[in-house]
């Protein structure tokens, strides 16, 4: 497998591009792994990555049902971001925000990494407060951040409706500069790749049915591809964790799945060159290099496994583009999607050890999955290598709800239907 | 999605405010009790199955009264509807 680079480029196209090697091989499971990962998206991908790269353990193999970035890493609004407040969660996001801004060079693949800025907008006095708030506690830890008030608003963000005569008259922004978007699909592809190079099996069509146990331990898993046995096993599977946590015999976890859409339109010229974000409703909007808009809201709020969505959310969504961005009323829709979110009860995820001898677990990513794919897979390697978190994941336990630890960002309550 | 109020008759999604899992309601552990073990376990977790689920969703937009209703998480179909406490 060649690594991409301007010569190899002219050297595959003088010879009609017909010699470019697949990114990863299609390898047939073995019967024993040291590590074996359930879930062969962004997270399992990075986490199988690390583990060969960072932690020296290579005799990894990713399982994924489906095929690779058929998950949630090919169906989010590719934002990345580390504009947080707690200590719980800032250096771990503000660490994934360094393993971006390297991302494309360590894994010679351009994930194009954009740092195009994010801007969440204030309308009140009290949101300007709490936006302070949150810019000073970022800067604090280390994190870029800074006030943008309307005069620079309306030469950066032209398209948005500042004037005054809106529902949520928009008073200024919390920016992030560092922040910005990334391809989600290059990023599964960049890491599949990595990981391969360094020996791990990536497995597709490969669904697991069920855990091989000793005793309490979990040894192994029966799959459709046969029965596999591991030392250690990472479930990194988002949507679906109870489903595969049940095979386990964990019937209960502090998590629902609920459906959240996202939509795109035509391609048009660059008319947006940052993310925004609407602090009245709820709504995060960009411009993807192709040029259509991407954006989403708020989840449709009940439980859910259908990856679609129904129409009020759809009509929401729609009013909040055109409070913001009014001009976009002529813009035709030109198709949009649900993912299916595991919606923790207090926002933040999970990554820990256990809950069962043998597991590991990568759960509760609400809506944050995305910016967090390389921390999430660092912190999620060195849980399983080592058997203890890293300092930045240490906080995201299984048992903190009932340890009365919450890391409740939002600040709203006991139930996953807000976060 | 339609959901069929016994009270109103087919109503849109729109008009309806859901409020959770009905079993995990039902299973509130005894006001009195101070067992913060089942207080935790009642707050925080969640049966979440892929299929069938009873779920309580209040008719805000309409009569207000409070429905169990039993919907499918995977197609979103609508299986029994009663009202809340009607069988008490």
């Amino acid at each position: 497998m060649a690594d991409y680079s301007a010569l190899a480029i002219v050297r595959n196209a003088l010879t009609g591009n017909e010699n470019w090697k697949p990114a990863w091989r299609k390898p047939e499971p073995k019967t024993r792994y040291d590590v074996v990962i359930i879930g062969g998206g962004g997270h399992g991908l990075a986490t199988a990555y690390y583990l060969a790269s960072e932690f020296g353990i290579r005799n990894v193999a990713v399982l994924e049902k489906g095929w690779l970035g058929s998950g949630n890493i090919g169906r989010n609004t590719t934002i990345v971001r580390s504009n947080y407040m707690l200590t719980g969660n800032v250096p771990f996001y503000e660490h994934s925000m360094k393993l971006w801004e390297n991302l494309s060079h360590e894994l010679n693949y351009n994930v194009m990494f954009s740092q195009r800025g994010i801007i969440n907008l204030f309308h009140t006095p009290g949101q300007e407060d709490e936006a302070a708030r949150r810019g000073n506690s970022m800067i604090l830890q280390g994190v870029d951040a800074r006030f943008v008030r309307p005069p620079e608003l309306r030469r950066r963000v032209p398209a948005l409706n500042v004037s005054g005569n809106t529902r949520f008259p928009v008073l200024g922004g919390l920016e992030q500069p560092r922040a910005g978007t990334a391809r989600h699909d290059a990023v599964a592809w960049g890491y599949a790749r990595g990981a391969d190079r360094r020996g791990v099996d990536i497995i597709e069509n490969c669904e697991v049915t069920g855990f091989v146990r000793d005793g309490d331990q979990v040894t192994g898993v029966e799959t459709t591809r046969g029965r596999i046995s591991a030392g250690k096993i990472g479930v990194a599977v988002a949507g679906s964790t109870n489903r595969v946590m049940a095979l386990a015999g964990i019937e209960r976890l502090p998590i629902e799945s609920h459906v959240l859409q996202a939509f795109v339109t035509e391609s048009v010229k660059p008319c947006l060159d940052t993310v925004v974000t609407f602090g009245g409703g709820h709504l995060y909007i960009s411009q993807s290099d192709k040029g259509s808009l991407v954006f989403g809201g708020d989840i449709d709020g009940y439980n859910s496994y259908a990856q679609r969505g129904n129409l009020p959310i759809v009509e929401d969504v729609m009013s909040e583009v055109l409070e913001l961005f009014p001009a976009f009323a002529k813009l035709r829709l030109l198709r949009s999607w649900g993912g299916i979110m595991d919606m923790s009860m207090d926002g933040s995820p999970i990554i820990t050890k256990g809950p069962v001898p043998g597991l590991y677990l990568n759960a509760g990513w609400c809506y944050g999955g995305f910016k967090a794919t390389p921390a999430s897979g660092w912190c999620f390697a060195h849980t399983i290598a080592r058997d203890e978190p890293h300092e930045h994941n240490a906080a995201f336990t299984l048992d903190r709800f009932h340890r009365g630890y919450v890391i409740d960002e939002k600040g709203q309550g006991a139930t996953p239907w807000k976060h | 999605m339609i959901i069929p109020c016994p009270f109103c008759g087919p109503r849109d999604l729109s008009e309806f405010a859901y409020c959770g899992d009905a079993d995990n309601l039902a299973a509130r552990p005894d006001p009195a009790s101070t067992d913060q073990a089942a207080w935790n376990a009642y707050a925080y977790d969640r049966a979440n199955p892929a299929g069938e689920h009873a779920e309580i969703w209040q008719h805000a937009g309409g009569c207000r009264r409070h429905l169990r209703v039993v919907r499918n998480t995977v197609t979103h179909a609508i299986g029994a509807v009663e009202m809340v406490g009607s069988k008490s």
